[in-house]
């Protein structure tokens, strides 16, 4: 029986989790190296990033198989690995949920642009089909970090062949306010071709800090009747001795949920610079504003 | 006392104005990324009188600025720029062998890398393509480049600018080692280094030791010529 969206939502918004990768590096992953093979070689630290993101109250879980698509592990040697990769990936994180969690697999962005000739649509579509396909045993797949539409809808198609519901995201992250992707798509057209491209909740993660998302996710609620996904960033990074440090605290961060709720939103969870401490402040904050905010 | 070439000149003054015309399309070609046109009409210009310098300096760049300005201004985006950038890139191919045998330079060399650890190559690739268009020779390194191969290119090639891309927070402290690198090999004196990508800010330039930073591809050809002092 898939997962329906529909009763998940229903009692309010879902917390999902935060970033993945700063937290791998917490434990030992060397910068440049691909994170998504740690799924093979260093199991137990996956398990440990996603428990850490279960025991801070993250209701979703996602794996670690952003860019465990054929195109972007052939830069790392790995392609070879791409099926059990991404297998491996749905069964650490579905290891640590437990009963605690779901699990919804990620698909990134494949890094390639095909309006450039990086890439052709029928090795994109490939690629998308062999990772998805990898990725079934998921509750869920999340087409994520999208800018060009086309690339977004093959990585839909593909993900709705497994018969899972599927979420797309894009990275709003340009023009003067910040609400186009790279590729100039405004929220209006990623909700509307998303849509029909047959996705089953629209969002946006990556980007930009999270006070960004709040027009953003009003947009996009505003142009379809599909559910929204907002993974927000903690903020944009500086350097302070050497070491990246984000300044928007997880209060800070969770203190945006009230009017991401507001705008629309029905998944909400936090993209990089966020780690379990963000997810905790940001289900304590929305648990708080459902007590006061009667279900309609 | 009339000029006896008068007449000549006057006849002349038809197939001037057409010339001026059409190169009119070549700019709109830039601007449009209608890379086929570009071409033709660069192939016709080239094959009659027209200098090969003032194509570039009077249609190419300045379609290039008014692309890049709209897409400063989020009048356009990254497709368009590439179409744009791409029609000139074909321009510029058929210009530069005139250029070379006319004894004319370009802007500058510059080296455009994705630094070691970082495998994004779009921000990179789209920094090349517009400084290419901008009137600059480009080596492009590729991603996931070591500081060494960086600090070797430099010494061989005769190198006057340096373009660092990371699209990661995480690989951003590469962009401070390979300055490191490039400092310690003794070729610091040699270049410029620009840096940029999605998580790079100006503060973040300034606190590595950059010579410049852009938001934006098309602000890092200007930051590029600044350097040259173009």
């Amino acid at each position: 029986m898939p997962l329906s969206i529909e009763k998940l939502i229903a009692d309010g918004p879902v917390v999902t989790d935060g970033a993945w990768g700063t937290e791998f590096q917490a434990r030992g992953l060397a910068v440049g190296d691909s994170p998504d093979t740690w799924n093979l070689s260093n199991p137990d630290q996956v398990i440990a990033v996603a428990q850490a993101y279960v025991d801070a109250g993250s209701q979703i879980i996602l794996t670690n198989t952003f860019g465990a698509n054929r195109l972007r592990l052939e830069e790392s040697g790995a392609a070879k690995n791409t099926v059990e990769i991404n297998q491996a990936g749905v069964e650490l994180s579905r290891r640590a949920a437990g009963d605690q969690a779901l699990v919804f697999a990620s698909m990134g962005a494949s890094g390639k642009i095909l309006m450039m000739g990086d890439t052709r649509e029928e090795d994109l579509q490939a690629a998308f089909e062999e990772q998805a396909q990898a990725l079934s045993k998921a509750d869920a797949i999340v087409v994520e970090t999208m800018s060009e539409l086309d690339e977004a809808r093959i990585a839909v198609s593909a993900a709705r062949a497994t018969g899972l519901p599927v979420v797309a995201c894009m990275v709003f992250d340009s023009g003067a306010n910040n609400d186009r992707t790279m590729m100039g798509v405004t929220p209006e057209e990623t909700a509307e071709a998303l849509t029909k491209a047959g996705a089953d909740v629209i969002g946006a993660n990556c980007g930009q800090g999270v006070a960004g998302f709040v027009a953003i996710c009003e947009r996009l609620h505003s142009a379809t009747d599909r559910p929204i996904w907002i993974k927000a960033n903690a903020g944009t990074p500086e350097l302070v001795d050497g070491e990246l440090v984000y300044r928007t605290s997880p209060d800070e961060f969770a203190a945006y949920a009230g009017n991401l709720m507001a705008a629309g939103a029905n998944f909400i969870g936090g993209c990089c610079g966020t780690n379990p401490e963000f997810i905790r402040a940001l289900r304590k904050e929305v648990s708080r504003l459902e007590k006061l905010i009667p279900p309609t | 006392m009339q000029n006896p070439d008068k007449f000549t000149k006057e006849k002349n003054l038809t197939p001037i104005i057409l010339a001026m015309k059409d190169l009119k399309e070549l700019y709109e070609a830039v601007i449009t990324g209608d890379a086929v046109t570009a071409r033709s009409i660069t192939e016709e210009a080239l094959s009659g009188e027209t200098d090969p310098l003032s194509l570039v300096s009077e249609h190419l760049t300045p379609a290039m600025d008014e692309i890049g300005r709209r897409f400063e201004a989020s009048e356009c985006f990254v497709p368009e720029l590439l179409l744009s950038a791409r029609a000139m890139k074909g321009a510029m191919e058929l210009i530069q062998p005139r250029l070379l045998e006319s004894g004319v330079e370009l802007l500058g060399r510059v080296i455009v890398a994705t630094v070691k650890g970082d495998l994004h190559d779009i921000g990179k690739n789209l920094v090349a393509a517009v400084l290419e268009g901008g009137g600059f020779e480009v080596i492009d390194m590729g991603v996931n480049v070591e500081p060494e191969k960086i600090v070797e290119t430099i010494k061989e090639k005769d190198v006057q600018i340096v373009v660092l891309s990371a699209l990661l927070t995480t690989t951003m402290p590469a962009m401070k080692t390979s300055i490191e690198a490039i400092e310690a090999a003794g070729v610091r004196d040699k270049v410029t280094i620009l840096v940029g990508g999605a998580p790079v800010t100006q503060r973040f330039a300034d606190e590595i030791g950059a010579d410049g930073y852009s938001d934006s591809a098309v602000g890092a050809v200007a930051v590029a010529r600044k350097a040259v002092g173009a």
